[in-house]
């Protein structure tokens, strides 16, 4: 091999797609040992019977349609880990491999692949599913065997959200903080999601604009209405949903303030299912419905270049 | 506008040869000087085959207002003059000569006499010099300014933010009394009230230096850079240091800034002082390739060869640059010449010269984040696939000036700077045909209305 010659630049960062989503499955292993701790082993069934059909899809899809696999890139793997752990620890495992395989090949595949999905794969899987299986999915009841002796009467019960729908009592917040609480999968531990957000703003994997908007729009927004602010940003799938799915590339904007706003228009979103919705739960529908105003806040928050006259 | 950062991104320095002082090559048997070693017309050769030429001759004179002269930078009998294909793909005009080894000074040296504007910026036309930094825009063009009231700023570039080279840092420690006697001439015959000295804060021997040098003088001032990428790049440059903005279409002057590079400023001085034009250059050999990275003078004309075969490089690298990583131009083969411009050799080894296979987009808005021009690479890409002139004029491509900051952060690995170039030209072709139709229907309806 003798004298190559391209353009410039020659040198590239290490930073490759794959790295990032080696980094975000990082970043979820804490609240998938969690999910471990609380739910027992099932959580992990769970979790890999939809890795392995997110995978399963995505590389069938591409071999069918002669298209180079992506399967080795882990984004189908982390579309997998967030449909599970967006899952109530009871649903029959075909229900969550049939999720999967919706996550992959009808929402990702079938637009394009990586970078081509309009909406968020594990969002609207998770939607989907809920139409489709609306008893399991909102089944929360089903007999838990965490590895530490959890509080049953807090686990075995309707959420956190439910309750505050109907006036009921609520749970103390360190439990709320630990994930003590009846919830999917993997959004009840704040404590792990919130540890794994971290990490990826410190990797640089994500930013901090869209959650912190997500986030501090729900809070605001509920002491507005006079609700309860931290009970509301500690439950359901809010830090599941800040930091893993309002995050994701391909999905919302990429200038800064672009993500800004759609952070906040997924808090706006969100309390306003919460408050009057007939869903107790209203994550990953604020988070689909800006998925679709994405383009539009791309146009708006387009960087103007510097020194750039008006053409 | 303060809210405003032209980012840029963090990349590796590996200045391992801040320290070595430059060493003189031994003069090569055969040195090959294109006439065009700058931005502009071509210099014309002024000697023909079986010349014999000295040391510091003139060999070929400017082909224009925007050109610069060209000598030889040995001693020795002209070849040939022929066309040679340069890395840019053009043929240029080339005097090839072989030397003598004896590098005897060419008799007319003598320096200049230099007492108001009109002397000065005619030595500098005369002594050859380019933009050394790495454009090679000529200096005597640079510097005629009509307004002298107009010049607010004058940098000093010292960023040298590309990987590698360190012939800046060296002209920086090594040269520094022709740098501030350099300033002194600006001072004195630009009439230059405010002076900048802007030097990367890698660099903290030459940062030093310069504000113990500095110090109690009027009107200089040393401005310590953060070491990010593009620091150098000229936009960037003057918003860091002044906090101007150069609009599109104009000059540094229309935001009251002329940027000049350390080593070009240096070589005015020495020029100044001696007589002797731009014959030699110091250059940085290194790169992944290199064993014992060094530092070089060199006569221009040399082939990058001599280097190699000087920094003990046995294998032919598999790839080898003009200039450093991020920016430099791959060079087809190494029998070219060191030029006016060349600050440094990068030679890259088989793991870093084969470029990675791009994937997919993944809109991960990291060459938006980091473009400090701010344009959108990911969309100019987009624009430029689905072949959407009005898009690519909107999005402001023209503005991009190839930092390769979007590449290199790309974690698909996409070709965003090469894209960036096509469609550069694509607009000014869009452009330029949207001019003529514009005209046509000018002419058209003044031909109407006269009948």
């Amino acid at each position: 091999m003798k004298n190559i010659v391209s353009v410039s630049p020659h040198i590239t960062s290490p930073v490759t797609t794959r790295r990032i989503m080696l980094d975000v499955l990082i970043a979820l292993a804490p609240a998938l040992i969690a999910s471990v701790i609380l739910f027992g082993f099932r959580a992990l069934l769970v979790t890999l019977v939809c890795v392995a059909f997110a995978v399963l899809g995505e590389w069938g899809f591409e071999k069918i349609c002669r298209r180079p696999s992506t399967a080795g890139d882990l984004s189908a793997a982390v579309t997998g880990v967030i449909l599970a752990f967006n899952l109530p620890v009871g649903i029959p495992l075909w229900q969550a491999a049939f999720g999967a395989l919706v996550a992959t090949v009808v929402v990702k595949q079938l637009f394009g692949g990586i970078g081509q999905n309009f909406a968020n794969p594990a969002a609207t899987a998770r939607v989907i599913m809920l139409v489709a299986f609306a008893g399991p999915m909102t089944d929360f009841t089903s007999k838990v065997g965490g590895i530490v002796g959890s509080n049953v009467d807090a686990m075995s019960s309707a959420t956190v959200l439910s309750r505050m729908s109907a006036g009921g009592a609520l749970p103390k917040l360190t439990d709320l903080l630990l994930g003590n609480q009846t919830g999917c999968i993997g959004e009840t531990c704040v404590v792990a999601l919130v540890l794994g957000g971290i990490y990826l703003m410190a990797r640089g994997v994500i930013t901090w604009h869209a959650p912190a908007a997500f986030i501090g729009t729900v809070f605001v927004f509920t002491l507005l209405l006079g609700g309860q602010p931290v009970y509301q940003i500690c439950s359901g799938g809010l830090m599941l949903g800040a930091f893993f799915m309002a995050t994701d590339y391909t999905t919302t904007p990429p200038t800064t303030s672009g993500r800004f706003l759609f952070g906040l228009g997924c808090g706006l979103l969100t309390v306003l299912i919460r408050t009057w919705g007939n869903y107790a739960e209203g994550v990953s529908f604020s988070i689909l419905l800006m998925n679709i105003l994405t383009p539009y806040i791309t146009k708006w928050t387009i960087h103007k270049p510097v020194g750039g006259v008006k053409a | 506008m303060s809210f405003l950062r032209m980012t840029g991104v963090h990349i590796p320095h590996y200045k391992n040869t801040a320290d070595c002082v430059p060493v003189r090559l031994p003069v090569p048997d055969v040195v090959t000087i294109p006439m065009s070693m700058h931005i502009g017309a071509p210099a014309r050769a002024v000697v023909k085959a079986g010349d014999k030429v000295k040391v510091g001759q003139l060999i070929g004179e400017p082909g224009g207002f925007v050109s610069a002269p060209v000598h030889s930078s040995v001693s020795g009998t002209v070849k040939r003059v022929g066309s040679l294909l340069v890395s840019s793909g053009n043929q240029v005009q080339s005097v090839v000569i072989e030397t003598d080894k004896k590098q005897e000074v060419w008799e007319g040296i003598a320096p200049p006499q230099v007492t108001d504007l009109q002397s000065f910026l005619d030595a500098v036309r005369a002594s050859g010099a380019v933009g050394l930094g790495g454009a090679g825009f000529p200096t005597s063009v640079k510097l005629s300014v009509k307004d002298l009231s107009r010049i607010e700023a004058v940098i000093i570039n010292g960023a040298e933010c590309e990987p590698y080279i360190t012939s800046d840092t060296r002209t920086m420690l090594d040269d520094a009394d022709y740098i501030m006697q350099g300033i002194e001439y600006l001072q004195k015959y630009l009439q230059a009230k405010r002076i900048i000295v802007a030097i990367e804060s890698n660099k903290p021997g030459c940062i030093k230096l310069y504000k113990e040098r500095c110090a109690g003088r009027q009107g200089i001032e040393v401005h310590k850079l953060p070491s990010t990428y593009p620091q150098g790049g000229e936009k960037v440059l003057i918003y860091n240091t002044t906090g101007r903005i150069v609009p599109e279409g104009k000059l540094p002057i229309d935001a009251g800034a002329i940027v000049i590079n350390c080593t070009t400023l240096a070589f005015i001085a020495k020029y100044i002082e001696t007589g002797m034009p731009l014959v030699e250059k110091c250059v940085t050999v290194d790169g992944s390739a290199i064993q014992k990275p060094c530092n070089v003078i060199a006569p221009i004309g040399t082939p990058l060869r001599s280097l190699l075969q000087f920094c003990e490089v046995e294998d032919e690298p598999v790839k080898l640059l003009y200039g450093g990583p991020m920016m430099g131009i791959a060079v087809p083969d190494p029998d070219q010449p060191v030029l006016k411009n060349t600050n440094a050799i990068t030679a890259l080894d088989e793991k870093d010269a084969v470029p990675p296979e791009p994937t997919a987009c993944i809109k991960c808005g990291r060459c938006v984040a980091h473009c400090p021009m701010r344009l959108m690479p990911a969309m100019i890409e987009n624009a430029y696939n689905h072949k959407n002139d009005e898009a690519l004029e909107q999005l402001k491509v023209n503005l991009c000036m190839e930092c390769g900051c979007c590449s290199y952060v790309c974690p698909a690995k996409r070709h965003l700077v090469m894209v960036n170039k096509l469609a550069k030209g694509r607009l000014r072709k869009y452009q330029a045909a949207k001019k003529a139709e514009a005209e046509r229907k000018a002419a058209a309806a003044e031909e109407a209305k006269a009948k």
